[in-house]
């Protein structure tokens, strides 16, 4: 049973003189601070924090974790955010003495056990994408964009020749346009076709002689693997343009195909999602990147280089981009996904996408008798329903679907995504879900389509709240504490 | 596989209701021409207890707290973290969890971070704060990003030199092909020199970064320089150490307009540098502007107090080449860690962890100092929790290297990112640090090249 009482804030739990934290005494001779630091620049007082105690603490954390859904607890078939399961062994892994409690100013000499993991993971990165070189240092999936297009930015500098453009179909993640803008290239979007896919009248027409870089989601936004991807590379690299892979599709072709061979020069991974890195309620995760040979001088320093059996950090790369993270990058989260990779083996990762396929058209073949999914009849590692009939008979909708689906134990998928089909249901059933949470997904979402309209308009009803007033948070933001009301 | 459920029976099942023979027909739609022929050249699949002990193999390669004590600093620090952080932040209804756009099912994640925003508020005594960045490093060039972005007139950005060396670089890799120009005032004692800084700004100056304490452990006068920067209406923006503020006055109240930080130091492990937690907080004239995400509280249609993610339209999942920032994600996780021990710490414990910092340090400074061969660099400058030495006699890493023989990482070298600093390092001395090791490292420092035998820590 959920405690209901624990819905007070830490500043409304607090009282003065409680305490959770003792630390030991000084053990050096104790000087008066204002000998140590200039009176001027000490604290008055305090900063004004919670006095509880450690029960406390621990009891509000641990009844606030029971408010979330998560994979531990749930199954989530959210489209485009790979919601697969998170070994526990990765967790261990990652928390070894020697692993999560090195300093990044080491000396090299002393981290030759971190330098070579990562150093293979940089290996096993290109292998996977058919890219020679790899950069581990970008923070997150965006990040990497960004990184790489700064990279590419420096590479047609360095050939003399200025290109702004950058184009990214509709259906493509904010973040391309995003980062496109942010690296100081401007951004077009091309129109997708009926099937999903990348239009290619919008595209010829587009690909003007200052595109600089085609960014492009393969498999796409829709789990379709775009069937022209070869004739797009080779116009825009007979353009002189490069081609971006936004790798958050990764997780359909692992060992099928790589982003290399089918016309890519530079991606990134999402290892949060592909490898199993755990989401965190928003982060951290990470956005390794690849590229080929003669975009390899631009990545960011440092790379770590092998020297007969030494590891080593190279930083001298006089062409690099420079830095765009402080210290090496998340390096817990990609101890993660060698540990992933590890406990798979080439096999195993092949068998990675194929199980995630086999779920993916086992939903898809189910779903598309009560929820048409009007973008083919197979997909690759997801497909997206659309619920515009059931709005248009009845007046339900993809969020009232999703959100009933919560009363049912089932995280929502992913709704109003890709903007180019309406009232999209975006499924990813991933590869770790068995064909008996499949079923009872499907039975549940046949069921819900069933169901009074109004029940479902005001659905969750179990939850611990429902359908908060989001224009009111935006309209007039109460965004900490002791601000609400005033 | 571990992780798979599918047997040949469910695959059969599966196969025959999508109406194909072999999972292979579903990858169909891939080109021939465009598939891999072979496996992937990778290491063979490993079981779980192989993996634990090729994991182990290689941890036990690295020097860790079991055979160093440590005194390197530089922007990332070997703060103590309760059992009670770990305890709740290895919840896998916090790790395992999505981002919380789904406001009902994630109640636990909103509140937490809600609560982080008001916990950095009270740390640094600014008005808002996001619900984190991915690190110190980048926060800054999303602070400067913001201030540029806000309508100021000019594009100069006048930086100090005693700003983290690779947050600097971070902002010539954002900002050096945009046409920003960026200033750098040279700090040649350790901390900003005012008339300097006075000289290097001007009426087209967007903004002013300062780093406090800054990177070598110096405490600037923000309070000065911020006044210097608002005559001429630059943007303030403060990088700052959170537990500093245990002891020193907030980057609020100091006269900061943006104030950003490297969290780790609350609650969360080095690794190796990452993942971090970028903390960004600042004035209310930012609060369509600020990049990342933001908790927002309200009302559900009941009349319940609750939290949701709030402000979307300035993210780039709604305004894509219009928004803010690129950035879609947090780092949750780390900002709930931070909160966790910022509500363990209270105000006594943030502290008394500062002063046992501060006194630590110190101590340190005055014995490291009475070695023959080490001197203090900046010695008049006030200093937090770190401070730079000279070896006189010009060897940094053999002096480092004996230190290392004898269970001490001993400083980080500073010719790396200084090349007239050949001969400097920075030591850094936190809460964990004893007399004896510091006493320890201390005799070792004197033995080093004088032929007496090394002591272990």
């Amino acid at each position: 049973m959920r405690n209901q009482q624990a819905t007070q804030l830490l500043s409304e739990l607090s009282h003065p003189g409680r305490v959770a934290m003792h630390w030991p005494a000084c053990d050096v001779p104790e000087q008066p601070l204002e000998d140590l630091l200039p009176a001027n620049f000490l604290a008055d007082e305090t900063p004004r924090l919670p006095e509880l105690t450690e029960g406390e603490v621990v009891r509000h954390y641990t009844n606030l974790s029971t408010k979330n859904m998560s994979v531990d607890t749930h199954y989530y078939p959210l489209g485009s955010c790979t919601m697969k399961y998170n070994p526990k062994r990765n967790e261990r892994l990652a928390s070894l003495p020697g692993i999560v409690d090195l300093h990044p100013y080491q000396d090299e000499s002393t981290i030759q056990g971190m330098l070579q993991l990562l150093y293979e993971l940089q290996g096993i990165f290109s292998e996977i994408s058919g890219l020679p070189a790899c950069s581990l240092q970008p923070a997150a999936g965006a990040h990497g964009e960004l990184t790489a297009l700064m990279a590419a930015a420096k590479y047609f500098k360095s050939i003399g020749e200025e290109r702004k453009v950058v184009l990214a179909p509709d259906s493509s993640h904010g973040t391309n346009p995003a980062s496109a803008q942010m690296a100081g290239f401007k951004a077009i979007s091309i129109k997708s076709d009926p099937n999903g896919g990348v239009d290619m009248d919008d595209f010829r027409k587009k690909l003007t002689d200052d595109i600089a870089v085609l960014m492009i989601t393969n498999p796409s936004t829709l789990g379709l693997f775009e069937k022209n991807m070869r004739e797009i590379a080779d116009a825009v690299h007979e353009k002189g343009g490069l081609v971006y892979l936004d790798g958050a599709n990764m997780n359909a072709i692992l060992g099928i195909a790589r982003p290399g061979d089918f016309g890519a020069d530079m991606m990134h991974y999402n290892p949060h999602k592909t490898f199993s890195g755990p989401h965190g309620g928003g982060g951290p995760g990470a956005g390794p990147i690849c590229v080929t040979e003669k975009l390899k001088p631009f990545l960011p320093s440092p790379i770590v280089e092998k020297e007969g059996d030494r590891y080593t950090l190279d930083f001298n790369r006089p062409e690099s981009i420079g830095r765009v993270r402080s210290f090496f990058g998340n390096t817990g989260v990609l101890v993660r996904a060698y540990c992933y990779i590890l406990s798979h083996g080439p096999q195993g990762l092949r068998e990675i996408s194929e199980n995630a396929v086999l779920n993916a058209n086992y939903l898809l073949s189910k779903v598309k008798h009560f929820l048409p999914v009007p973008r083919g009849e197979r997909c690759m590692h997801e497909f997206v329903a659309s619920a515009a009939d059931l709005k248009k008979e009845r007046g339900i909708t993809a969020m009232d679907i999703g959100k009933r689906l919560l009363d049912y134990g089932f995280h929502a998928p992913t709704v109003y995504f890709p903007l180019t089909i309406p009232e999209a249901i975006m499924v990813e059933p991933t590869e770790t879900e068995s064909k008996e949470t499949l079923d009872a997904f499907v039975q549940t979402l046949f069921k819900i389509t069933e169901e009074d309209a109004e029940l479902l308009h005001e659905a969750p009803h179990t939850t611990p709240i429902s359908r908060p007033n989001e224009v009111q948070a935006a309209r007039s933001p109460c965004l900490r504490a002791d601000f609400c009301g005033s | 596989m571990s992780y798979l459920y599918n047997t040949p029976d469910d695959q059969a099942a599966m196969l025959t209701s999508i109406g194909v023979d072999s999972i292979e027909e579903l990858f169909g739609t891939i080109p021939e021409d465009l598939r891999l022929k072979r496996d992937l050249n990778l290491p063979p699949q490993m079981g779980e207890l192989e993996l634990t002990q090729h994991l182990s193999a290689l941890a036990a390669k690295n020097a860790s707290p079991a055979t160093h004590a440590c005194f390197l600093g530089g922007g990332s620090y070997d703060h103590f973290v309760p059992a009670a952080v770990d305890a709740l932040a290895s919840r896998g209804e916090f790790y395992t969890s999505y981002t919380p756009y789904q406001p009902e099912v994630s109640q636990g994640n909103l509140q937490a971070m809600f609560e982080y925003q008001t916990l950095i508020c009270d740390l640094t005594g600014m008005d808002l704060s996001n619900a984190s960045l991915y690190d110190g490093g980048s926060a800054l060039a999303e602070a400067v990003i913001m201030a540029l972005n806000t309508g100021k007139r000019g594009e100069k950005v006048v930086v100090l030199g005693s700003v983290h060396p690779e947050y600097r670089q971070i902002l010539q890799t954002y900002f050096i092909d945009l046409g920003i120009e960026i200033i750098e005032v040279a700090c040649p004692d350790g901390i900003a020199d005012l008339a300097q800084v006075e000289a290097s700004i001007d009426a087209s100056t967007n903004c002013v970064v300062v780093q406090s304490p800054n990177f070598f452990g110096g405490v600037e006068d923000v309070a000065a320089i911020a006044e210097i920067a608002h005559k001429s209406d630059a943007v303030v923006i403060q990088s700052f150490d959170p537990i500093s503020l245990g002891l020193l006055k907030r980057p609020g109240d100091l006269g900061a307009d943006i104030a950003v930080a490297e969290g780790h130091s609350l609650g969360s492990p080095m690794q190796y540098g990452g993942p971090y937690l970028g903390i960004m907080a600042c004035n209310d004239q930012f609060v369509r502007r600020l990049p990342g995400r933001i908790v927002g509280q309200t009302e559900d249609r009941r009349g319940k107090r609750c939290w949701v993610l709030t402000l979307q339209t300035r993210e780039q999942h709604i305004r894509r080449e219009k928004a803010t920032s690129n950035i879609c994600t947090n780092q949750g996780l780390f900002a709930l860690r931070a909160s966790i021990y910022l509500s363990l710490l209270g105000p006594g414990g943030l502290k008394q962890a500062a002063t046992l910092c501060t006194q630590k340090a110190h101590y340190a400074q005055q014995k490291l100092t009475e070695v023959d061969r080490l001197e203090t660099v900046f010695g008049g400058s006030p200093f937090f929790k770190e401070f730079v030495l000279r070896d006189t006699q010009g060897n940094v890493d053999g002096l480092l290297a004996e230190a290392r023989e004898a269970g001490f990482l001993g400083g980080v070298p500073l010719g790396q990112f200084f090349p007239e600093m050949e001969d400097c390092f920075l030591v850094c001395v936190t809460e964990k640090r004893t007399k004896t090791e510091i006493d320890a490292l201390t005799r070792t420092f004197s033995l080093c090249h004088t032929g007496g035998s090394t002591i272990h820590a």
